[in-house]
């Protein structure tokens, strides 16, 4: 029993290829799209590549570029199938390459729900990336006389001023790490001395954070230093103080950012998924009533169109016997080469001796 | 001996024609263009209106807003009458349309022309609007408890930070403000009682800058505070240190970039005269190649066209004297009123 009938009158071939036309141009268009997107994702990722440790989130954009622009290429296919099959002769060349064809468009159009698929599973990934990158980001702000680090302080304060955010976590990260260079610490100090020896690896640790944490929407000027000191300043608690630094930390900003990102063009790739299916559904509909047309001798007759010849269950073992057909095949050829072989060489044994 | 006479045949006429239609077609968009242009500006002149003194005029986006439907509505009529022109009977119902319309074109174009100067020439007001818009604004900076100006504190902070500039003139200006609110002073420590006393209005001053002068690019941490002792931090010269702080000041970067704005809008409008009296020309050449045709019975005969009928000179005479008539004309008739009206009394 074939898979999914349908009687196809002549008029209703006719408006089949010109509906799949149509449909495979604005399938065109939407491979570009998806190509689009995946170029403005990688664009992004790539923008804030500094403070990644591991590249395994571009899999996604990288998926995307790809099946963009074989989702056009096989719908241009699906267009020019679609303008020759008025033409049975025209038609008829595109026999040997339909079934190919639609294995590999297939095959692309699965890719694109794995895009999709990846794009949520690799967000830990993405994550653990951007705490590892953002911890050697923060250590390494001060080194700004270290060739090859040297930027690092400016990433940094431009992507905290720029996401809202401050430090790792919270802000509470830059008490630990020592942000200011050696250089302009004057180690004469009794202050300065007194911190250095207060902790094991001798480092200059203060409780304050750079410039860049400094919330504008503040009403009063930013508190940089002695943040856990309220007698430092006056009229401040930094149990309640909220507005002074940005709360958030950067990974969850560039996570929650990211996220937004691809949950946008999640639902964009999954529309362009079924809009693909529905091309080739729909050419595999005409190719199969077009080939019942093919030697007949008049061209307007009622066929019958379908998915698969017959069942599921029968097309699945058909292409099994196939491929042991070919396994086999290949052994027989080998054992025949083989025989082959001795058979000459002791015709060839026997034919010396009677020369000689 | 008319200007710029062209032989026409029905091919030449049929190209012209449909050439003419792309072109117009093409103008609309630049009309579209242009109007997006003056939203864009209208925008951004309201995003700083609190750092403009208050009468800041929206005359400019609006004159652009304007022109910008105006192109498109002319362009589209324009078009529509192209592609009437090849079928005569359709043709003939615009004829009588045709030289107003065009005489209503020069009129535009010239509109366009002085919106294209005007665009150029508005930089100047622009930049004491800013002056003065930027002095008050840092003047309230330290008002985030007076409703009204609670906000001024923040669009500061983002402008330095955006444009990358400090203070008015340059950073010094902040030193002779008090950008902290006195809620955040404590009045009882002896610092704060000698600053204010030293100077007659009893302000707070010092020789520090907010946060937002910050620059990102410098190597060390920001100095914000007790800028010109050196003594204060250690290896620091404030006469040659130059990464520390942003060292344009906000009228400068702000005025320069409003110019630019303003001065890619002229170009463009320039761009689109230049268009818009191609076009013209083009509608002239097609009124007159369609009307003069040799054979007026046959379609495909031959036909002349031309910008003006008679000379530069010629055409000029003509309109004066046109002009001459019509004012005998009134005078004529109001003679004859006063004729009238004295052999009636």
């Amino acid at each position: 029993m074939s898979l999914l009938k349908i009687k196809f009158s002549f008029q209703r071939r006719v408006r089949l290829a010109q509906g799949l036309w149509l449909l495979s141009w604005a399938a065109v268009f939407s491979g570009a799209t998806t190509f689009g997107l995946g170029v403005f994702l990688k664009t992004e990722l790539h923008r804030r590549a500094e403070v990644m440790h591991t590249m395994d989130i571009h899999m996604v954009p990288n998926l995307l570029m790809a099946v963009g622009l074989a989702s056009v290429g096989i719908n241009i296919c699906a267009g020019r199938i679609c303008q020759d099959s008025m033409d049975a002769t025209r038609f008829a060349r595109w026999k040997s390459y339909m079934i190919p064809f639609f294995c590999l468009a297939l095959f692309f159009t699965t890719l694109m729900l794995v895009a999709m698929i990846l794009s949520y599973a690799l967000q830990p990934s993405l994550e653990e990336s951007l705490k590892v990158g953002l911890k050697n980001g923060i250590r390494f702000y001060k080194d700004t006389d270290t060739p090859g680090r040297c930027f690092q302080k400016e990433t940094i304060d431009r992507l905290q001023i720029e996401f809202k955010c401050c430090g790792n976590t919270n802000f509470k990260d830059w008490f630990e790490v020592q942000w200011i260079n050696n250089r302009y610490l004057d180690f004469t100090s009794q202050e300065v001395k007194d911190r250095v020896r207060s902790n094991v690896d001798g480092r200059y640790l203060v409780d304050g954070v750079p410039f860049s944490c400094c919330n504008p929407s503040s009403p009063r000027p930013c508190i940089q230093y002695h943040l856990l000191d309220n007698a430092a300043h006056h009229n401040y608690e930094y149990q309640t103080e909220e507005l002074n630094l940005y709360n958030r930390g950067c990974r969850e900003a560039l996570v929650t950012y990211y996220m937004g990102i691809m949950n946008t063009i999640g639902p964009g790739v999954m529309s362009v998924f079924l809009l693909q299916m529905t091309v080739l559904a729909s050419l595999r509909y005409l190719q199969t009533s077009m080939e019942a047309v093919e030697g007949q001798e008049n061209v307007e007759v009622d066929t019958e169109g379908y998915i698969l010849e017959k069942g599921v269950k029968e097309t699945v073992k058909e292409l099994k016997e196939k491929l042991l057909k070919l396994v086999q095949f290949g052994q027989v050829d080998a054992a025949a080469e083989g025989q082959g072989a001795e058979d000459g060489a002791s015709a060839e044994k026997a034919a010396t001796p009677e020369s000689k | 001996m008319a200007l710029m006479k062209v032989k026409f045949d029905l091919k030449k006429r049929v190209k012209l024609a449909q050439m003419l239609w792309l072109m117009y077609w093409f103008s609309v968009m630049a009309g579209v263009l242009v109007f997006s242009m003056g939203m864009f500006f209208k925008i951004e002149l309201r995003k700083r209106s609190e750092l403009m003194d208050n009468n800041e005029s929206h005359f400019m986006p609006n004159l652009l807003i304007g022109v910008g439907l105006l192109t498109c509505g002319i362009n589209a009529f324009g078009g529509k009458i192209c592609y009437d022109s090849l079928d005569t009977s359709k043709f003939a119902k615009w004829k009588s349309m045709l030289k107003p319309f065009l005489i209503c074109c020069l009129i535009f174009n010239v509109l366009l022309f002085v919106t294209g100067l005007l665009c150029f020439a508005m930089r100047i007001p622009l930049q004491f609007t800013l002056a003065e818009g930027l002095k008050n604004g840092m003047k309230y900076y330290k008002d985030t408890d007076t409703p009204g100006r609670c906000y001024m504190k923040r669009t500061l902070d983002l402008m330095q930070m955006e444009f990358r500039c400090c203070g008015n003139n340059d950073y010094k200006d902040w030193f002779e403000i008090q950008w902290i609110s006195n809620r955040y002073l404590d009045f009882s420590s002896k610092e704060v009682k000698d600053r204010i006393s030293s100077n007659v209005d009893g302000r707070y001053l010092l020789d520090g800058v907010p946060f937002s002068c910050c620059n990102p690019s410098s190597p060390r941490p920001c100095i914000q505070h007790q800028m010109t002792n050196n003594s204060a931090h250690y290896s620091y010269d404030h006469y040659t240190e130059e990464l520390n702080i942003w060292k344009r000041g906000c009228r400068d970067a702000l005025v320069s970039y409003y110019g630019g704005l303003m001065g890619t809008i002229g170009i463009l409008v320039l761009l689109v005269t230049v268009l818009e009296v191609l076009v013209m020309v083009g509608l002239q050449y097609v009124n007159t190649a369609f009307s003069s045709l040799a054979n007026p019975e046959d379609p495909e005969s031959e036909s002349e066209g031309w910008i003006l009928e008679k000379t530069v000179k010629e055409t000029f005479t003509d309109i004066m004297a046109k002009m001459r008539a019509m004012g005998k004309t009134n005078q004529v008739e109001e003679g004859a009123e006063e004729q009238g009206a004295a052999s009636a009394s």
